[in-house]
């Protein structure tokens, strides 16, 4: 066994070029790389965490914005429908009121024509009596040859009208 | 057994420091070969892209895998462990998957140099250090309580502490132990069932020599296989394990 036999001979150049190439990697290669291979690790781990808040922190600002314009929507519509109301109120009222005044207008008109109908009419009974009285003199006088004054024969003339309805 | 051999190579087997010699070794060369070979794997993964490629995420991956790790032992305060405890799996997982290249095809021999105590022992020895001095560091003399697990009723520590304190001492040779003898007992298997079959080929004519060495190379791929399990297992297990101990020395319990 060579590690036993030759120990005597070898053992201080083993222990020196170790400790001299050991050292060379632990302050080359665990001092000097790791720490940077290690810190990319840790900045690439950040960066990724980072990336994560942003997307995170743009989402709820995304949330928060729809929430704002679906108030600021459901507001609008509110508005929009109390306008709508107002005005079908405003047209409601307007047009009872135009109503009102034409149907006073028509009211008045009517009860002007049913004066003027009714003068009218009298105004023709009026008239067929006047008629009908000087008729009826003038058939008094030829039938019985009778002389009878207008009032009498008027009187008549309205007696028979009346009975006759 | 020859694989196990240490040679100075370059001519360089009169090197000394301060009395001590220091020889060039090929040993030394794989444990080289290691470094430049984790250097250019971690190099090809610091393009440090947002979105990482293959390579890159491999090596985010294994980086990654430690942290969990050390996360998972000791808790945030892994972290400042995450350099030596990276370095010590990736430079143990480099040299266990160097040394089983079939590189000897080409005429290379890799040498696995975790299949030397002197080598793992020293690995095991730095990570058993940290423990102490973290330990004495952070809680002083209180770092004996480590020794008297919490709840031991009153008259039971006496036998309770030297228990654990061996235990606990046992632990650097127990740790560099276990990564030399498996990487050199698989190592071992596989030169044994390749004798098998070399021989067994040889001995063509016997009739039974080819079907041991059919049935030797049959097992060899699998063994293979699993020998390079065990190479990132037993790194694994030596990080993994390392980082318990420093859990104790940080946490105390």
């Amino acid at each position: 066994m060579p590690q036993i036999a030759q120990i005597l001979e070898t053992w201080s150049s083993q222990v020196f070029w170790l400790l001299v190439v050991f050292g060379a990697v632990f302050f080359v290669i665990g001092r000097g790389m790791v720490p940077r291979v290690m810190d990319n690790i840790g900045m690439r781990d950040k960066q990724i965490a980072d990336d994560l808040a942003a997307a995170q922190a743009a989402r709820d600002a995304a949330d928060e914005q729809e929430d704002a314009w679906r108030k600021r929507e459901n507001e609008n519509r509110a508005a929009a429908q109390a306008l709508v109301h107002e005005a079908k109120a405003k047209a409601a009222t307007s047009a009872e009121a135009k109503l009102a005044t034409v149907q006073a207008a028509i009211d008045t008109q009517a009860a002007e024509a049913e004066a003027r109908i009714a003068a009218a009419s009298h105004a023709a009974a009026a008239e067929i009596e006047a008629v009908a009285s000087e008729a009826a003199q003038d058939i008094v006088a030829r039938l019985a040859g009778v002389k009878v004054t207008k009032s009498v024969a008027g009187a008549a003339v309205k007696k028979a009208m009346m009975a006759n309805g | 057994m020859h694989q196990f051999t240490i040679e100075p190579l370059f001519g360089s087997g009169g090197w000394e420091l301060a009395g001590y010699n220091i020889a060039f070794t090929n040993s030394a060369l794989w444990m080289a070969i290691s470094a430049i070979a984790l250097w250019v794997f971690m190099f090809g993964g610091m393009k440090r892209e947002l979105v990482p490629g293959r390579w890159q995420m491999a090596v985010e991956s294994f980086t990654g895998f430690v942290d969990d790790m050390l996360e998972a032992n000791v808790g945030k305060a892994g972290r400042k462990y995450v350099p030596y405890i990276f370095s010590l799996f990736m430079f143990i997982l480099f040299a266990n998957l160097l040394g089983l290249m079939p590189l000897g095809v080409v005429g290379v021999h890799p040498f696995t140099f975790t299949s030397h105590f002197t080598v793992t022992g020293v690995l095991a020895i730095m990570s058993f250090s940290i423990v102490l001095i973290v330990g004495f560091w952070k809680h002083g003399l209180h770092f004996f309580s480590l020794f008297v697990p919490q709840g031991t009723p009153l008259p039971m520590i006496p036998i309770i502490f030297p228990i654990e304190l061996i235990s606990f001492l046992v632990r650097p040779f127990s740790l560099g132990l276990r990564l030399f003898v498996a990487m050199m007992a698989g190592h071992v298997l596989l030169e044994v069932l390749s004798s098998f079959v070399i021989d067994g080929m040889n001995a063509f004519s016997s009739g039974i020599g080819p079907v041991v060495g059919v049935l030797s190379f049959i097992l060899m791929i699998g063994i293979c296989a699993l020998e390079i399990l065990v190479a990132g297992i037993q790194a694994y297990v030596f990080a993994l394990l390392s980082s318990l101990y420093i859990n104790d020395a940080e946490n105390l319990h």
